[in-house]
């Protein structure tokens, strides 16, 4: 396990044969006393540790704002993994720290370098075409301050909207080429972030590049946003295999002669969400992602990661049962395929062998009259698990009559639960009023929550009615009514 | 104007307790906790641990050479249990190892084995089992029994309201350093660095003056810290002092979430009686407090709940009653609003009972009852310079509520899957240590040669940027620039007898001892130059713009030439000054007396938007207007005013802290106790100042820490106001937080649960577990 992993760490080459499963957060503040980076939850859920990771993907150094807490180093291997300190100008203040001092977005300070880490980030890497209040607010939405109430962090975002966007002093910025070249060009950035790219190419990759079925290692870590606050304190201490040093998983693929998309597994939530295959599918994802995490989970999180996680309330996961996907196994000598929707045998079990590996997921290609819908309610909108999740795949023909309605629940049963014999109900009828509420009727008797810190039994299955009833309001709601499912 | 550490803060450069660079030989302390919520420590066995890699030492009660006891007001609380077992994670060992990892590793190989005895969780279950704290309080003004009959109207209920967790971002920590023979410095994360200094010199048995506690700076308090950062302080110390290394103990999240107290729960019987045309002329009410195991500073809470138990409103016969009960949850604690909010939401439910009882608006009935001045408190002060009204009134002249609430009526008459809410909310709030004795401060001044400021007062930063006012105050006081002020640690070799950094009276205390030391060296400056000027009257020497001015003149005599000028006379360039909050007494026998040097007005309007379909909301906006007095420094008394905000907000809506009843935390990460992010808070939040002179505040400033808190109790009742929107005639009951969940279940369970109960009728719920991700 004592590879030896060359990365990046802000400006200097280093070279570290610490175990691969140590935490890039305790790296930085045990080990190299980088103590910009802060600890608050050890959970991807304040914010406190974000820092940037830069890769090279597909011949482009692309970077990403991530929780340090939940990032094993051995996958640093070639990146550019950037903490608060690595984004300070040698003398004074970067755009963003000026803003966020003049505008009062800073007290008790100790978020705030998480903060400064995911508005640089907006700035250095976002792909809005101008800068946006509500593009700092996603680029911030993992990070958690209690002190100022985030208004004044809105105007510090605010005073760099003027400053980047159209007609504003660094309008040149945004729309360069490159911008981070133009950022450090406006001495706005450190230098040394102009010749990165070749710095990262020039690192030779490790040997071990596809992955040895034959080694089975006592956690594989994916994306490990929910790997790592389960067995944060283990994982360290044992042996582990860090999945994301094969690109091989990962990436989108449209097969029309198959009539699926080929996702791999490894495939990040984000990824995923900013398709544009996918998002052609569902027009809302925006709204999806929105519910779904912050920013900095989504690029860590896996597909794979999420379902054999098996959590009954993965977001992903529920969204992709409702879409028939198919998951795809390979052990080192064969491939086996499973429907997801046998796949889920009880609480986190489900039919795999320890040493298969989901190495993608086949998503049939919906038709044009096929329309999806994720719904989810959780105690705080962003940035929560939810109480209840629910996805939904609906074809109903020009005649009126339901020809698929895959709906499933989240939060209601052991497992993430697909509401076959209300499938079964719907299909064949007319879509009406009667027949959403008779199907409810049936969806009930599939589901069986229980009483937990996300809910009360009661309130789920509520819950679970009222979302289900959503699909329809929200994809048929010239014929279905919210008044109308409501009386009685 | 600005925040004067925010630079650093930008550039995490700041440092925290862990962020200084470890001494040589460092160790590291993980606290061993209760398993249960209550019962008794039948034996341990820590030989397992001990034998693990990296492993020192352990520690528990039979370890330590002082006294066992960190209680800081009643003495109940050991720093390690002995055998009781009173809530779960209640301190039981310490393990000291080489690592925080191996203190970790070796705390899952400790077995005790202890026997349970039945938990309480509920205040009222704690009262009739006699498990009180302290003695029943109970204020009184008038005469309510005769009044009921007088009133035309008298509601009755039940009003509750859940704790909150701080969350402070920066976790409980502190750093413990032995220095020479039996002294000690301590490294904390304290709001009172002198609790620390006693507690610790009580633990390891010295005398106060070998303990040296220095605080650069919080993560965060928010009362958190004000007592509970003393048990970790003395945890680090005590096996720092056997061990004889620097030892270090960060709480881990989980671990601070389990084992430190939060605001306390209340829940209160209220009954209000008014005229028809909405005069308020009598409330009873009793408060519930639930304390937690351990008294703590449960005691002060419960009095500054009473003292606010009416809120901003007159009340002419008043029978408050308090009770604070001893329940097995972890000891709570201060909390901003430290009461005073629990006291004003059972006044905000009887005001919303009556209304709709009346069928006039609650705004109305708000309006109509403020205090004005002249008019009695329940505990026998005046109103003096009363802004309840004034803030009302601009509040009104500046946001428009009937515009507001017009504009609300038409949405909601054209919306069913969406309501829209209103609620006021006026704020009355009590500037001072209601521990009269507490308010005192002291301040010390150093001028050195090149003219630079050291400035060290018993204030202790946390954000809410005391450091910063400092600065402006002492560079107005000695009239140079703010750029020759340094702030040093808040250190008890500097400050002696320091009271916490508490009761929004930091600034106030802190600011008027440092302009005390400031006017002390600028009278010695003054005698000095008089005599080099050869003028009799020194006292029309100013000093201003880094010059000194005689009669409004300005003389050749310049801030560095006065320095070094002294220097070189032999006057002494340091000073120290003590400052008192004059005329402020309680006489607690007769529950009466002047116990605030002023009061702090406000009212802010709050309208919600509930989405009826999902029972989920969104905060519109708020608009306020809140008495500031003259601001020292604009930039962090917004930031107060925004952040208390946020957290009154979050309270009232998302924080739920769920406790089973074994007395466990359910609640117990940030991925199941929900705090507001960013899109929680609205976009749209507009604060308007009362910027009159305030002649009991320093520089006439007011104090801003808690009262913005209190404006956040007005989401409830607008997501109340939306909900009865959707059904008039629903009797929502009071109880806080107003999740989502109560939201969606008090909308539609009553009437839909129907559509699946018949078929659900032989069905048998599964056991199986759904929780966990």
């Amino acid at each position: 396990m004592a590879d030896t992993v060359t990365f990046w760490l802000n400006d200097r080459r280093v070279e570290t044969e610490e175990h691969a499963g140590l935490l890039v957060l305790d790296y930085l503040r045990k080990r190299r006393f980088l103590t910009g980076t802060k600890e608050g939850c050890k959970e991807g859920d304040c914010g406190a540790c974000t820092i940037l990771i830069g890769e090279i993907r597909d011949g482009e150094l692309v970077y990403e704002p991530t929780t340090s807490c939940l990032v094993p180093l051995g996958e640093m291997h070639g990146r550019h993994v950037v903490s608060i300190e690595g984004l300070n100008l040698a003398d004074g203040l970067n755009p963003v720290q000026r803003a966020m001092t003049d505008r009062g977005g800073s007290q008790c300070g100790f978020c705030t370098p998480g903060f400064i880490v995911s508005m640089c980030w907006y700035l250095m890497a976002s792909s809005d075409e101008t800068p946006t209040l509500k593009g700092f607010q996603r680029a911030f939405s993992g990070n958690l301050c209690r002190c100022t109430g985030y208004t004044s962090i809105d105007r510090a975002s605010e005073d760099l909207v003027s400053d980047f966007g159209p007609g504003g002093r660094f309008e040149q910025i945004w729309s360069a080429d490159d911008r981070i070249q133009a950022l450090c060009d406006a001495e706005l950035l450190p230098a040394y972030f102009a010749d990165m790219a070749d710095q990262l190419a020039a690192i030779p990759p490790l040997e071990e590049e596809r992955h040895d079925y034959a080694d089975i290692a006592e956690f594989f870590v994916a994306g490990g946003t929910d790997l790592y606050v389960q067995k944060g304190e283990e994982i360290p201490r044992t042996d582990v295999k860090i999945l994301n040093r094969h690109p091989e998983m990962r990436g989108i693929e449209r097969d029309d002669e198959a009539g699926v998309f080929r996702v791999g597994a490894l495939t990040s939530f984000e990824e995923f969400g900013q398709h544009p295959e996918i998002r052609a599918i569902m027009p809302r994802m925006d709204h999806y992602l929105y519910l779904i995490a912050s920013l900095q989970l989504r690029v860590r999180a896996t597909l794979a990661g999420n379902i054999i996680n098996a959590s009954p309330i993965g977001d992903m996961t529920n969204l992709l049962l409702a879409l028939d996907t198919t998951l795809v196994f390979h052990d080192g000598t064969r491939e086996r395929q499973v429907e997801m929707k046998n796949f889920f045998e009880g609480y986190k079990t489900y039919d795999k062998e320890p040493h298969e590996i989901m190495t993608r997921l086949l998503i049939p290609i919906p038709d044009d009259d096929t329309r999806i819908h994720f719904e989810k309610v959780s105690k705080r909108e962003a940035l929560d698990i939810a109480t209840v999740n629910s996805g939904a795949k609906i074809r109903v023909d020009d005649d009126g009559i339901i020809r698929v309605a895959s709906l499933t629940v989240g939060g209601v049963a052991p497992v993430p639960l697909w509401l076959e014999k209300t499938e079964d109900y719907l299909v064949g009828k007319a879509l009406d009023v009667k027949t959403v509420r008779d199907g409810l009727r049936v969806a009930h008797s599939e589901m069986a929550p229980i009483s937990d810190v996300r809910g009360s039994a009661d309130y789920k299955r509520l819950l679970a009615h009222q979302l289900l009833s959503a699909h329809f309001t929200e994809l048929y709601g010239d014929r279905i009514s919210f008044d109308a499912l409501l009386a009685g | 104007m600005k925040h004067y550490d925010a630079e650093l803060h930008t550039r995490g450069e700041s440092l925290y307790v862990d962020d200084v660079a470890p001494p040589g030989g460092m160790l590291h302390a993980v606290v061993y906790g209760s398993p249960i919520g209550h019962g008794t420590l039948e034996s341990l066995d820590v030989e397992r641990a001990k034998a693990a890699p990296g492993v020192f030492r352990i520690l528990t009660a039979d370890d330590i050479p002082g006294e066992n006891q960190i209680g800081p007001v009643q003495q109940d609380e050991p720093l390690f249990t002995d055998d009781s077992l009173d809530y779960f994670g209640h301190p039981i060992a310490l393990i000291v190892a080489e690592t925080h990892e191996d203190a970790i590793y070796a705390r899952d190989l400790i077995d005790a084995e202890v026997s349970e005895k039945p938990a309480i969780v509920d205040p009222r279950e704690a009262h009739e089992k006699g498990e009180i704290l302290g003695t029943p309080r109970t204020f009184a003004m008038g005469d309510v029994e005769k009044a009921w009959k007088q009133c035309d109207v008298i509601v009755e209920g039940r009003a509750d309201v859940a704790g909150q967790e701080h969350l402070y971002l920066e976790t409980q920590r502190a750093r413990a350093v032995p220095t020479e023979g039996d002294r000690i410095r301590i490294y904390s994360s304290t709001q009172s660095p002198y609790a620390v200094q006693k507690a610790v010199a009580r633990i390891i048995g010295v005398p106060n003056h070998k303990v040296e506690v220095d605080v650069i700076r919080l993560g965060g308090g928010f009362g958190g810290k004000e007592d509970q950062a003393t048990a970790w302080a003395c945890m680090s110390a005590l096996a720092s002092h056997l061990l004889e290394t620097p030892v270090q103990l960060v709480l881990h999240r989980l671990d601070d979430l389990l084992m430190t107290g939060k605001r306390h729960p209340y829940t209160a019987d209220y009954k209000l009686g008014l005229r028809r045309d909405g005069t308020i002329v009598a409330y009873d009410v009793s408060h519930y407090q639930n304390a937690g195991a351990k008294t703590d500073l449960s005691l002060a809470v419960l009095e500054r709940t009473l003292f606010h138990s009416t809120n901003a409103y007159y009340v002419p016969n008043v029978r408050a009653y308090a009770a604070s009960c001893r329940t097995n949850l972890p000891p709570n604690t201060a909390f901003r609003g430290f009461g005073g909010p629990q006291g004003m939401f059972a006044m905000e439910c009887a005001i919303s009972h009556a209304a709709e009882e009346l069928d006039i608006s609650r705004e109305e009935l708000q309006r109509k009852n403020l205090i004005t001045e002249g008019q009695s408190f329940p505990y026998g002060q005046r109103a003096e310079r009363a802004r309840a009204r004034t803030s009302w009134k601009e509040a009104d002249e500046e946001y428009n509520l009937t515009q507001m609430r017009a504009e609300i009526d038409t949405f909601n008459a054209e919306h069913h899957d969406k309501k829209r809410g209103l609620a006021a909310m006026p704020v009355c709030f009590g500037i001072s240590f209601t521990g009269t004795f507490l308010n005192q401060a002291s301040a010390l001044l150093h001028v050195y040669t090149d003219g630079s400021v050291s400035l060290s007062t018993g204030g202790v930063e946390m954000g809410q940027g005391v450091n910063s006012k400092l600065i402006n105050m002492a560079a107005r006081a000695l009239g140079i620039s703010v750029d020759r002020i340094k702030v040093e640690t808040t250190n008890t070799t500097r400050i002696a007898n320091m009271s916490p950094s508490a009761a929004s009276a930091t600034s106030d205390l802190n600011g008027a001892a440092t302009i005390l030391a400031a006017k002390e060296l600028l009278n010695r400056f003054r005698e000095m130059i008089a005599r080099e000027m050869g003028i009799q009257d020194a006292d029309n020497l100013s000093f201003q713009n880094e010059r000194v001015f005689y009669r409004n003149r300005e003389t050749e005599w310049t801030w560095e030439k006065t320095v070094s000028h002294a220097y070189m006379s032999r006057i002494s360039l340091s000073a120290q000054a003590f400052y008192a909050t004059p005329n402020i007494w309680f006489d607690k026998e007769r529950e009466e007396g002047r116990p605030f040097a002023y009061h702090v007005y406000g009212t802010a309007f709050i309208d919600v938007t509930v989405d009826t379909l999902r029972g989920t909301y969104d905060i519109d906006s708020v608009r306020l207007v809140h008495d500031l007095g003259r601001t020292v420094n604009k930039l962090v008394d917004l930031g107060q005013i925004e952040g208390g905000l946020a957290q009154g907000l979050g309270w009232m809506t998302l924080e739920e802290l769920a406790f089973d009843d074994d007395g466990r935390l359910l609640s117990n990460a940030l991925s199941t106790y929900k705090a507001p992010d960013g899109y929680f808070m609205p976009d749209d939040v507009r604060v308007k100042w009362l910027e009159e002179e305030n002649p009991e505040g320093p520089y006439g400033s007011k104090a801003v820490g808690e009262p913005p808190l209190m404006y956040g109790i007005g989401v409830y009742f607008a997501i109340r106001d939306a909900m009865r929107a959707f059904d008039a005639d629903a009797n929502f009951p009071y109880d806080a937080p107003l999740t989502p969940e109560k939201v969606l279940l008090q909308l539609h369970h009553g009437r839909l649960s129907g559509l699946w109960e018949d078929s659900l009728a032989e069905q048998k719920t599964t056991e199986l577990p759904v929780a966990g991700e």
